[in-house]
């Protein structure tokens, strides 16, 4: 086996140019050809699957796709229930939903993930022990994360059933069966499930500070809350931007915490923008509805990250 | 040596392609009757098949109502790579067939006798162009009221034979400290109870032209207005705590006398079944009141996709066997529902079943067989989804009067079409 890989070493040396190009084209192409694969993968299955999504939002697609374009009808459905607040219908539903639970939801875990990592990083005893307690529950799918809380929530069964019989009868918490606070419900399972891995997030980035800089600040004069208010929190502007593209496509991509935790609320007052394009498109036979919700889920996401992105990723060049 | 052993790559071969031309002896079905008694009852089937030298080639998905088998089964067939056979349920199936992706069974059909003995009413489904293109395995009916009778005897209530009656009989139970109505506030569950308040309200004519015609004028009269009223009247007797639950949860606030009715299709008879309870000692079956002579169905169909030539018998076989009378009373017995052709004997089953098989025959010969909307026999599932959101948001107060709930239903069905 040696032999044979010191001639193949040896060849280019001693024999001709042909070889020797041969070589050094086949370097340069390398990290071509191994990336080719998943370059190519990524177009098709996520790029053209988004085009063919366009493509299909504007045929009259039902059961199946149908390819005749037939115009904007699914659009002009879609604008029409934007504005049907009372009784609300679905779509309407769906995205205020969105813009309450995404805002609670990104909003809650950073302020929480920030304020625990704090604590954890006063230098405390047992943190080890205690990071991955509040890390755990990152571990856990969405499912189980909402059947635990459909328990745990659930007037009958879970918190309010074990206060009733401890005695604190007149104890009343049953937002899961309101069709006006369920979506907050969610937000509260959610905020359990992601809180800890922001933490994490928080507490590597605390660790990736210059003490120098602090006992500097320290010896001017700075006090704790100032410490934290003017240097720590500013210096950790890169983690927030990691922790709020993770947290915000969660939140939009939350559906299985949707199903599992209310399946879909009292007369669907729970659903997502994700849960209404799977109802319209598989359990409704409106696949060019469901597909054109899904493109307006993909433009909004679009418009509020690509600014984003786009001023933090900006300066670092300056 | 080597030549032997070519011989025996050859004579191998051969074999091999010669089993290849021969019939293949396998049925491949995706179905998601996953829970225990449900695959008891397919494990006849199974069996049945196997007598026959059929192989069985379980494809289940699970989730009860079907939609991620359905998500999957429309995978299977984006491929090109057609089951045998699929569970469906009514609309999928004439939908699938306007695909042109249902295979043929009339053969079958004329041989056995399939258009006498299965009802008109489900032969809309299993039938496509003038062509068999499905099996139906069974015919559930909805509008039951299923009765814990401890409860009963004890309030000293009596068969409710009008609505009114069955709002004294509700009183007396909330009189007595028992929920008298359990309800699993999920949008199917009241819809399916809508649907036999509406047949109770307005009759079986009206039922017709509300929910499987779509009149607009009878979807908008004041006949439907009465309809959503006695839903709000009914939705009062519910615990608060009714909102999401399950509807086998419900079923057993009823086994255990926490609750004394429920309003649920014959599914509901297998829970009371597990938990080794009889009909007419431990529970009562009732047709909802008001609704006695007319059926609101709906039916489990085995959808037969067109696949290739050599798989064809093995079809032929499992469509055979499904609408046998012995696979039929086997089936159905441990399943709930009743047979889907009106010649089996119903011997083996309980009075419930007995009943159900009597309703189902009378409602046939009477043309008061009528698909439920709520269970997507109605309508498409467009239309049937819109109707179960109209009616949720009622029951759950985001539309708040009888009179908006007509508009919005109107409205969502006109959209929905």
């Amino acid at each position: 086996m040696t032999t044979v890989a010191t001639q193949i070493k040896l060849t280019p040396e001693h024999n001709a140019r042909p070889g020797a190009s041969m070589r050094s084209r086949l370097q340069d192409a390398l990290p071509k050809l191994v990336l080719a694969p998943s370059f190519a993968i990524t177009v098709v299955f996520v790029y053209g699957f988004i085009l063919w999504t366009v493509y299909l939002s504007f045929t009259n697609s039902k059961t199946f796709p149908s390819y005749a374009i037939t115009g904007s009808r699914a659009y002009q459905r879609l604008w029409r229930w934007t504005f049907e607040s009372d009784p609300p219908s679905s779509w309407y539903t769906s995205i205020t939903n969105m813009g309450i639970f995404g805002f609670l939801y990104i909003f809650i875990c950073l302020a929480l993930g920030l304020f625990l990592a704090i604590l954890l990083d006063q230098k405390i005893r047992g943190e080890g022990m205690l990071r991955p307690i509040y890390l755990y529950p990152m571990a856990l799918s969405f499912i189980v994360t909402g059947v635990a809380w459909k328990w745990f929530l659930d007037p009958g069964l879970g918190l309010e059933q074990t206060l009733h019989q401890w005695g604190w009868t007149s104890f009343h918490f049953d937002w899961i069966k309101n069709k006006d606070f369920v979506i907050y419900t969610v937000v509260i399972a959610g905020v359990w499930q992601a809180s800890g891995f922001i933490m994490a997030m928080f507490l590597a980035g605390l660790r990736g500070i210059d003490g120098e800089i602090m006992k500097a600040a320290q010896i001017d004069g700075a006090t704790t809350f100032q410490l934290y208010r003017r240097i720590v929190i500013p210096l950790l502007r890169p983690v927030f931007l990691s922790a709020f593209i993770v947290l915000a496509h969660l939140a939009i991509k939350s559906y299985d915490l949707v199903v599992a935790l209310t399946s879909g609320g009292p007369g669907g007052s729970a659903w997502l923008p994700s849960n209404f394009m799977y109802e319209y498109t598989f359990k409704r036979n409106e696949m060019a509805v469901g597909s054109a919700s899904a493109v307006i889920m993909l433009m909004t996401i679009t418009a509020i990250i690509v600014p984003y992105l786009y001023s933090e990723l900006r300066e670092k060049p300056r | 040596m080597l030549r032997k052993l070519l011989i025996g790559t050859a004579l191998g071969s051969g074999l091999a392609f010669a089993a290849h031309a021969q019939d293949v002896k396998e049925v491949e079905m995706l179905h998601w009757w996953t829970s225990g008694g449900e695959a008891a009852a397919l494990n006849v089937l199974k069996e049945d098949l196997s007598k026959q030298g059929f192989a069985w080639k379980d494809v289940p998905v699970a989730g009860g109502g079907g939609d991620a088998a359905m998500t999957a089964l429309k995978a299977m067939v984006a491929a090109g790579n057609y089951p045998t056979a699929s569970q469906m349920l009514g609309y999928t199936v004439l939908d699938y067939a306007a695909a042109g992706v249902m295979g043929d069974l009339t053969e079958t059909a004329v041989k056995e006798g399939w258009d006498k003995s299965v009802p008109a009413a489900l032969q809309k489904f299993s039938v496509y162009d003038g062509k068999w293109v499905a099996a139906p395995v069974n015919v559930h009916s909805v509008n039951w009221l299923w009765i814990n009778k401890a409860v009963m005897d004890k309030i000293g209530g009596t068969e409710p034979k009008t609505f009114d009656d069955f709002i004294a009989l509700l009183d007396k139970a909330k009189a007595a400290g028992v929920i008298p109505l359990a309800l699993g506030g999920q949008n199917w569950q009241e819809a399916t109870m809508f649907d036999s308040v509406v047949l109770s309200t307005g009759g079986p004519e009206f039922y017709k032209k509300a929910f499987n015609d779509l009149d607009e004028e009878q979807l908008k009269s004041d006949t439907m207005k009465k309809s959503f009223d006695n839903l709000a009247k009914l939705v009062t007797y519910v615990d608060p705590n009714f909102s999401g639950r399950d509807w086998n949860l419900a079923t057993a606030m009823v086994i255990k006398g926490d609750a004394l009715v429920q309003v649920m299709g014959d599914w509901a008879k297998g829970e009371f079944n597990a938990a080794k309870k009889t009909p007419g000692t431990d529970f009562l079956c009732y047709r909802f009141p008001g609704t006695d002579g007319s059926v609101v169905y709906n039916s489990d169909m085995f959808g037969m996709f067109d696949v290739p030539d050599d798989r064809k018998a093995a079809q032929a076989a499992l469509a055979t066997a499904t609408l046998s009378k012995s696979f039929q009373s086997a089936f159905n017995v441990v399943k709930g529902s009743v047979p889907a052709r009106t010649d089996v004997p119903d011997t083996d089953f309980d009075a419930c079943g007995k009943k159900g098989m009597a309703d189902l025959k009378a409602a046939n010969e009477g043309g008061t067989l009528f698909g439920s909307l709520a269970q997507g026999y109605g309508a498409p599932p467009a239309v049937a989804n819109a109707y179960k959101d109209v009616v949720s948001k009622f029951v759950h107060g985001q539309i708040k009067t009888s009179d908006e709930a007509v508009t919005q239903l109107v409205n969502a069905i006109e959209d929905a079409k």
